[in-house]
């Protein structure tokens, strides 16, 4: 959550429960959402880490409340963050976060980021299938282990073309 | 757009730099139109530049009615595009008609399909020899070559089996044979595993990665990212447009199949 938060604060100042709504808004029902005490302890975090800072802001009949931005070197974990491919494919819902909060951000372009995964994925496909060579064939264990990371790589690449292709659609609408 | 572009090989096997090599295939801003069944034209390739060096191993991916089946049929000829050029080693051919296609597809464009396409009536030698007698090998000539592929292939003693006789893979792999059997400057391959189960999948794969390790250049359209990982080279298309071209296996020289390849060079684009 770390880094989406980061993500998220890319867009603008904002304090803890607009970003709660905003992460609800962004990644919708289906995503297990954290609840708003994480959310305040991982601000607190990252304030300590120099990647955002907070500023109490004056409310008169509740209590205060604080705002956070980007700091530079926050600005610089969202790009590193955005510019590294993602581990594969267990843990695909950080590139889908990444291709949620992109435009928001306005670091980085979406068809480019699914470029990139692509050929990260493409990539580790081979690697497995030199492992599957490799491997002992009759080592079914091993080679079903290796089959289903190839499935799971097979349908996030198909999912990256779905992606690419309403993305498509939505070009040739605007 | 960097990537790596391989240099052909000279007749003493040395490597010799891409810019001074001939590709084998290039094309320039190809167009096919399609009509639907209501006669609306529909653009399946829609300006693609392509250009493939002497020993790459391309895939050519994307989702169904991306255009990338209609692109290797352009540069098989067995589709004529709207606009555009092809040349095949040095030789412009999108002007050649019918016949010399057929000459073409004889002599030095081999090509593979998902659904195998043999002869049903003929054995599996008749097959395979009958391409290399058309091309102009004697009887003899095409009999030692149709021996050396099928043994190669580890189709020893099917000679005699009729294509219907055989697995899906084996079909296949007698199709490679056929595809072959002129030495081909070129190997298309439309989907050439889409309709084998994963056993015969991998022996095709393996002995598609095995020619190219011996310098074969090889073309192959697919929608399974398994078999498109084969391949050196991944260009995605979408909605009959290139959107990426990528290189695999991040230049680690010493992961580079050598033995008939050994000429290979490196050089950024």
């Amino acid at each position: 959550m770390r880094l989406t938060l980061l993500a998220l604060l890319a867009r603008g100042p904002a304090h803890g429960y607009e970003l709660k709504q905003a992460l609800e808004k962004l990644l919708g029902a289906a995503y297990p959402q954290p609840n708003i005490g994480q959310v305040y302890v991982t601000l607190g975090r990252l304030e300590k880490a120099g990647l955002i800072e907070g500023e109490d802001i004056a409310q008169s009949s509740r209590p205060n409340k604080r705002t956070y931005q980007l700091t530079d070197a926050g600005r610089e974990a969202v790009a590193a963050w955005l510019d590294e491919p993602t581990e594969e494919p267990r843990v695909r819902d950080e590139f889908f976060m990444k291709l949620a909060a992109a435009p928001g951000t306005g670091m980085a372009d979406q068809v480019t980021l699914i470029n990139k995964q692509r050929r990260h994925y493409l990539n580790a496909m081979r690697d497995l299938s030199r492992l599957a060579a490799a491997e002992d064939r009759d080592n079914r264990v091993a080679q079903l282990l290796i089959e289903g990371a190839m499935l799971h790589l097979q349908a996030d690449l198909d999912w990256l073309e779905r992606c690419q292709e309403e993305l498509e659609q939505l070009e040739e609408q605007e | 757009m960097s990537r790596e572009v391989r240099g052909a090989r000279s007749a003493d096997g040395e490597g010799i730099p891409a810019e001074a090599a001939t590709p084998v295939v290039l094309a320039e801003d190809l167009v096919k139109m399609h009509r639907t069944e209501a006669g609306a034209p529909v653009k399946a390739v829609r300006g693609v530049d392509l250009r493939i060096e002497r020993g790459e191993f391309v895939a050519i991916t994307g989702p169904s009615g991306a255009g990338k089946s209609t692109l290797l049929h352009l540069l098989g000829g067995l589709h004529r595009p709207d606009r555009g050029r092809i040349w095949l080693e040095g030789e412009r051919v999108d002007t050649y008609s019918e016949a010399r296609w057929a000459v073409l597809r004889r002599r030095r464009i081999g090509i593979v399909f998902q659904f195998f396409n043999l002869i049903s009536h003929l054995t599996v030698a008749d097959n395979v020899e009958l391409p290399a007698l058309l091309a102009g090998s004697s009887p003899r000539q095409a009999r030692a070559k149709r021996a050396e592929l099928l043994d190669d292939l580890g189709l020893e003693g099917r000679e005699n089996s009729t294509p219907g006789e055989l697995s899906g893979g084996e079909q296949q792999r007698v199709a490679l044979a056929r595809a072959l059997v002129n030495r081909s400057s070129l190997l298309l391959a439309d989907e050439p595993a889409g309709s084998l189960d994963s056993k015969g999948t991998r022996e095709v794969l393996r002995l598609l990665s095995r020619y190219h390790a011996r310098g074969q250049t090889i073309v192959l359209v697919t929608h399974d990212a398994r078999v498109a990982s084969a391949a050196d080279r991944v260009i995605s298309l979408f909605d009959g447009r290139i959107v990426d071209d990528a290189a695999l296996g991040g230049g680690s020289p010493a992961d580079r199949p050598t033995g008939g390849v050994s000429g290979t060079l490196k050089l950024k684009g």
